[in-house]
């Protein structure tokens, strides 16, 4: 009887010894503090980007920049905050994850001592707070980059279908209008996806502190008249046959650009890097960046920069989390490297943003940007803007492709985001 | 009674095979037994474990009234049937002719017909996509080739087909690549059933004076019974969970997506996008049960002689 315990933990203790050689080298090996910051591409080069700058100015803090794919990273995070491990000591968010994550509780609230980012408040984009700040008004998160949303058109289309810029961007019937010009001077689409028109238009007449889908009382608002403005608006482009039928980040989309079949798009003014980089390096000279239609000022994505509760490293976190956001030249640095837009007000000042964008034809869109970027409304974000956004979706799809009534498909979509939205 | 001294060869075996278990119970049992209890919970996985909330029944209640949740059985059994049926009566005759006629050529057109199945579907649904492109692909130009044709032109369509973008077509185009797929695989199945059946029984069909299509008809089908019901279980189980052909083919982001939403999507959307662990672990055990008792119903209709027939060997 007495030798069974004893072979018994001989075999634990065989398999305990290399694990626990494994567990204990690292933290026996290094005394500097180690700063495991998540995130994702393209943010994650900003990150990189920063490393020589934080190493001069934090010498015995050493980043660890782990970073996944957009989704991946998402999910692992979620998963992360949902077991209470493997949480790094910064967690990179994007814009459509903040209204989950901020909900959630898993993340410290910046707003309070000794983080106290309230007080910074006034440095950064407007709207940028709104969208970090939770229903319960904890503030999950720092802005770092933003995306005023611009119209980018191909100057060399439209000049050969006799159109202006201010012809696309006067009203929405004027843009439409241009685009069946544009269709038959030139055959080239007056935009990718019907549905970019629809989300852009959805937004109209929108206010500070009013949110897209919901109110502040948590009340579905999308069949009110801008959604059943926007659904038409979208319907009457896909009739006129002005867009190329092609989602975003698809082959067909990025082909259409390189083929130079799409004459306009809205996006954040991000889209110009890309376009430039890999979507159609070869148009380069031939865009231009505009205001949105209609004189709507809205924006398309953003990142920020979270601590999770559970973290082990808050102060340091919460300098480099700082050091990315609040320092300018950090800031400008990233914008270098990423032709992301700074989300720092200081930044905007720089000379930096007189610079012509070669890519826009020497156009100095940065200034319009700036310009852009001051005036789109603070919105809140909600956790369940995901869920809405795909049913509107499905539904809009019902309504240019089935013939659904417009009416019935807002109140469909109103009870289904009103089912989902339950808890 | 003294027992005896355990030695550690006494213990062995079972370190060898604990590996396995080990494995099983973290990563098979667990999570099967965690999903009953978490479909019982209202629960946000961004909020922690703490969050979780017991609702009882209601996440089911609620699957079972949701409309994208009948949608998305629809489309699941619309898949099963459309991509599942050909697969076999095109499989049976195949692996047939195969059998009889092909002798030296046999293994090279079993291995052909057997490839798309041991390919990663990714790879294949990213070569679908490619083929399917509404401007850029190859079937489309095909077409397009087709229309200069007399007469035959008449019939093919006018504009080019977006494939993955209609609703009308992104069902048919994802159900033919599931048919594809797994169309080899069935083959493979009934072949090794075929090789099986007793050469003097056709021989001695041959001498009662039996045509090909008798032999087929009174001795082939029924010795394969037992191989159709088991591959008919692995289609409907395989096909019931369908999830990755048209989540990589039809991109999510297109208003289309719902069109090829499986109860697998619906199940991964609820969790992933919406955030909604609870009722996607009662969607996924609603999605067993429905699984569970088409598998019942396929044994009754297949079943009854299993085993009994599989003597004439």
């Amino acid at each position: 009887m007495e030798t069974a315990p004893m072979s018994m933990k001989l075999v634990t203790l065989a398999l305990l010894v290399p694990l626990s050689a494994t567990l204990l080298a690292p933290a026996q090996a290094q005394q500097k503090t180690t700063l495991t910051v998540a995130t994702f591409p393209d943010l994650d080069r900003a990150a990189k980007a920063a490393v020589p700058a934080w190493n001069k100015q934090y010498p015995n803090v050493e980043l660890k920049i782990v970073s996944l794919q957009y989704a991946d990273h998402h999910t692992a995070m979620t998963t992360a905050l949902a077991t209470g491990s493997g949480l790094p000591d910064v967690m990179a968010l994007d814009l459509r994850f903040i209204g989950k994550f901020a909900e959630s509780g898993g993340l410290e609230d910046l707003a309070k001592p000794p983080f106290n980012g309230l007080a910074l408040r006034e440095q950064f984009v407007r709207y940028t707070y709104t969208q970090a700040t939770s229903s319960t008004g904890a503030l999950a998160a720092m802005p770092t980059d933003i995306g005023p949303g611009t119209l980018l058109y191909r100057k060399d289309i439209i000049d050969k279908a006799g159109v202006t810029e201010a012809d696309l961007t006067r009203d929405w019937a004027s843009y439409i209008a241009a685009g069946k010009k544009i269709k038959a001077a030139t055959g080239a689409y007056l935009l990718a996806d019907a549905a970019d028109l629809r989300d852009i238009a959805l937004r109209a007449g929108l206010k500070d502190g009013e949110g897209i889908y919901f109110d502040a009382k948590g009340q579905v608002l999308v069949d009110s008249p801008r959604f059943v403005r926007a659904f038409e608006l979208g319907r009457e482009a896909r009739q006129a046959g002005l867009d190329a039928k092609a989602t975003s980040w698809t082959n067909e989309w990025a082909a259409g650009f390189k083929q130079s079949r799409i004459a306009t798009q809205m996006m954040g003014a991000w889209l110009t890097g890309h376009l430039k980089n890999w979507l159609a390096p070869d148009t380069a000279g031939k865009w231009r960046s505009a205001n949105l239609p209609g004189g709507l000022y809205g924006s398309y994505g953003g990142s920020f920069y979270a601590i999770p509760k559970k973290a082990a490293h808050k102060p340091e976190a919460w300098d480099f989390i700082r050091f990315m956001t609040a320092n300018k030249d950090t800031q400008l640095n990233s914008l270098r490297v990423l032709d992301t837009f700074p989300a720092l007000i200081a930044a905007h000042q720089d000379p930096l943003m007189d610079e012509p964008i070669a890519f826009l034809g020497g156009q100095k869109a940065r200034l319009l940007w700036r310009d852009i970027a001051a005036k789109v409304p603070a919105i809140p974000v909600s956790k369940y803007d995901a869920v809405a956004t795909d049913i509107i979706r499905d539904e809009f799809e019902k309504v240019v492709a089935e013939g659904k009534d417009i009416k019935t498909a807002l109140a469909d979509a109103k009870s289904l985001i009103t089912r989902r939205a339950r808890r | 009674m003294k027992m005896r001294p355990l030695k550690a060869r006494d213990v062995a075996p079972y370190l060898f095979i604990a590996p396995f278990f080990v494995l099983f119970l973290v990563f098979g049992l667990f999570p099967l037994g965690f999903s009953i209890w978490l479909s019982l919970h209202q629960w946000d996985p961004a909020a922690g474990l703490a969050a979780m909330r017991w609702v009882g029944f209601e996440n089911y209640w609620y699957a079972l009234t949701d409309p994208w949740f009948h949608k998305s059985l629809y489309n699941t059994l619309w898949f099963a049937i459309v991509s599942g049926l050909p697969q076999h009566l095109l499989a049976l005759p195949l692996a047939y002719f195969i059998n009889r006629r092909l002798k030296r050529t046999r293994n090279a057109v079993v291995g052909a017909y057997f490839l798309p199945y041991i390919t990663s579907s990714v790879a294949i649904a990213l070569i679908f996509s490619t083929l399917l492109s509404k401007d850029y692909g190859v079937i489309n130009a095909v077409l397009a080739e087709l229309t200069r044709v007399p007469l035959l032109g008449t019939l093919m369509p006018a504009e080019s087909i977006d494939w993955l973008g209609q609703a009308a077509y992104t069902k048919p185009a994802v159900a033919f690549v599931v048919f594809w797929r797994f169309l080899g695989w069935n083959v493979v199945l009934y072949l090794s059933a075929l090789q099986v059946i007793d050469k003097d029984l056709f021989e001695a069909a041959t001498l009662d004076g039996a045509g090909e299509w008798q032999q087929f008809r009174y001795i082939t089908l029924p010795l394969l019974k037992p191989m159709m019901f088991f591959a008919v279980t692995l289609t409907l189980i395989g096909n019931l969970q369908l999830f990755e052909e048209p989540f990589i083919l039809v991109d999510i982001e297109k208003g289309v997506s719902q069109s090829v939403m499986t109860t697998a999507i619906f199940m991964y959307r609820l969790a992933f996008s919406d955030g909604d662990f609870g009722t996607a672990s009662a969607v996924s055990w609603l999605l067993f049960i429905v699984i569970a008792l088409l598998t019942w119903l396929n044994s009754r209709l297949f079943g009854r002689q299993v085993g009994g027939e599989h003597a004439a060997r």
